[in-house]
């Protein structure tokens, strides 16, 4: 379970441009659910994951894992049971390093990085046995370095190296947004597969209104630094995509856009 | 035949800190001009150390020892005090100037020329016959590099050395596994300066003596010896120069070993030509400029100038 306290967050405190971005922000995910977050620019989704997972500090309120109060740990020690995978393919993998030393590394998360040799070669035929599972032939390609991937494989890559070793949260920040639709639809129902074989709490921030309605099995909708739409469960399966757009465009109204 | 071996043990002898600057620059991507202190720092603690009477090869261990200590205060100012890289280095440098003087016992230079060193003790005067004697010390210097660099390759395929890797190409991956980031930092430059440090070590022990000026341009010689190396020598971005040639895959370490060894004949090439002695330190930069200037180097890695 993961549990968002009171959580407050400024940005440019102490200039003219002082912004309140959340103020007292209260959110409880349950453990399993898979959620999906949408909101216009600057709504604070992604700010939002980047408190969960320590990016950016919070300037009050605290931050549960369970009972486990993690407001304070560092950003590398949280993501011992988190899962990142961003909207820059590139951010997920080292392009200077090989498919199969990424993978390595993505396979010793949570081990000590010792003098231990880096490729563990009895791990070989289990890269690309998960690396043949994509249906994208990177499993051909173990020895060819990253950067010469493109975008989708690369994304791809990032999913299956941030849930390869036992994690409890899966983030996923408009992980999908940088890929054409056809790739973003692969990785898409990749995402839900992994997430569902490996039971993952899920937060999944999109602009893809079709995705976030499709999958997952909560729905929250942002608009500055509050939740205007939060359903789960059956109420949830109910929501249309015109729905989402009406909500948006009565936001944009009372904004004066 | 005296120019050439002179090139090889200049050549070699650098190429062991231009191994350290290869951590820095190409690994991490990490400007760090503390190898222009942690060189002499190298060979002070050398001179000072084989004058108290310690063996030459312990030296040479303690030295490594010592720059790592520096490289590991150097990423410390960087990543815990949050100082930019290339001013942490500055620091590191500049403080480092006065302690190197204060272990070669306040003295700008200290000579060792009686003493025994890894080149000429009693072990190799009996056994090797004097026919041989023009080629020991490249020998021996081979023998040191191919070791350090034999040593790296390894280390950069164990996990530790993936970590390392990847802290240059992508802090972000480095925190999504779980790691301090800093950390990797600063095991990275305690390597690399205990390369220079090394490198030092083995100089005072060649030529005889320490001298406080030794180390100024080291980065210079070193950023020089690796753009050459691995721009000539491995194909980075495509094909390199050398893959008209052969098929095989040249490691970067062995590139930059013969890029350290190419840089210094150049400059032997300059002296020969003509240039005096005390034109050295221009021709090293002019050359290093010229090189940057050919390779397309300066175009990706604008932060090295800032």
């Amino acid at each position: 379970m993961l549990k968002l306290n009171n959580i407050s967050k400024y940005y440019n405190t102490g200039t003219v441009n002082e912004m309140c971005l959340f103020q007292d922000f209260n959110l409880t995910i349950e453990k399993g659910q898979f959620v999906s977050v949408v909101g216009s620019n600057g709504s604070g989704k992604t700010s939002m994951l980047n408190m969960i997972c320590g990016s950016i500090p919070v300037d009050s309120g605290t931050i549960y894992i369970g009972t486990e109060n993690i407001t304070n740990m560092p950003e590398f020690k949280r993501q011992r049971r988190i899962g990142r995978v961003y909207q820059n393919p590139a951010m997920g993998t080292c392009p200077h390093m090989t498919i199969l030393e990424n993978m390595a590394m993505a396979d010793n998360k949570g081990k000590s990085f010792n003098l231990r040799p880096g490729t563990n070669k009895k791990r070989i035929d289990f890269y690309r046995e998960i690396l043949k599972a994509l249906g994208l032939g990177l499993e051909d390609k173990l020895h060819v370095k990253v950067g010469v991937l493109s975008g989708g494989q690369r994304q791809a890559m990032a999913l299956l190296m941030s849930t390869m070793t036992p994690i409890e949260f899966l983030i996923l920040d408009e992980h999908t947004a940088a890929l054409d639709p056809k790739t973003a639809e692969v990785i898409m129902e990749l995402t839900d597969q992994v997430v569902k074989e490996k039971n993952l709490t899920t937060i999944m921030v999109t602009h893809n209104l079709r995705y976030a309605v499709e999958y997952g099995d909560r729905l929250l909708m942002m608009h500055q630094g509050t939740t205007v739409i939060d359903e789960a469960g059956a109420k949830k399966a109910e929501i249309r995509i015109e729905d989402l757009l009406a909500r948006f465009n009565a936001i944009s109204i009372e904004c004066g856009n | 035949m005296t120019l050439i071996l002179g090139i090889l043990e200049e050549g070699l002898i650098y190429a062991v800190m231009a191994l350290g600057v290869y951590i820095t620059y190409k690994i991490l991507d990490f400007p760090d001009l503390s190898v222009d202190s942690t060189f002499p720092l190298g060979a002070a603690f050398t001179a000072s150390a084989i004058l108290a009477g310690v063996s030459p090869v312990l030296t040479l261990f303690l030295s490594f020892l010592a720059g790592a200590v520096a490289g590991c205060v150097t990423g410390l100012i960087h990543v815990k005090l949050k100082v930019r890289d290339l001013l942490s280095g500055i620091i590191v440098m500049t403080g480092l100037y006065s302690l190197n003087l204060r272990i070669a016992d306040g003295r700008a230079n200290l000579p060792i020329f009686t003493k025994e060193t890894i080149f000429e003790n009693q072990f190799l005067a009996s056994r090797l016959s004097s026919s041989l004697s023009p080629y020991t010390i490249v020998v021996i210097l081979l023998i040191i590099t191919l070791l350090c660099k034999v040593l790296l390759d390894l280390y950069l395929n164990t996990r530790s050395g993936y970590l390392l890797r990847a802290v240059g190409d992508n802090e972000a991956l480095v925190t999504s596994l779980a790691k301090d980031k800093g950390m990797v930092k600063i095991v990275g430059l305690a390597i690399a300066n205990g390369f220079a440090a090394l490198a030092g070590s083995i100089y005072c022990q060649h030529k005889g003596f320490f001298e406080i000026s030794v180390g100024t341009g080291t980065i210079v010689i070193g950023l020089a010896s690796v753009i050459i190396g691995i721009q000539l020598l491995t194909p980075e971005n495509g094909a390199s120069f050398l893959s008209h040639f052969t098929k095989k895959e040249i490691r970067p370490t062995t590139a930059v070993i013969i890029g350290s060894i190419l840089y210094k004949a150049c400059i032997s090439f300059a002296i020969s030509m003509g240039m005096e002695a005390n034109d050295l330190k221009l021709i090293t930069s002019i050359l290093f400029l010229i090189i940057l200037v050919v390779s397309t180097e300066r175009r990706k890695k604008v932060k090295l100038h800032a």
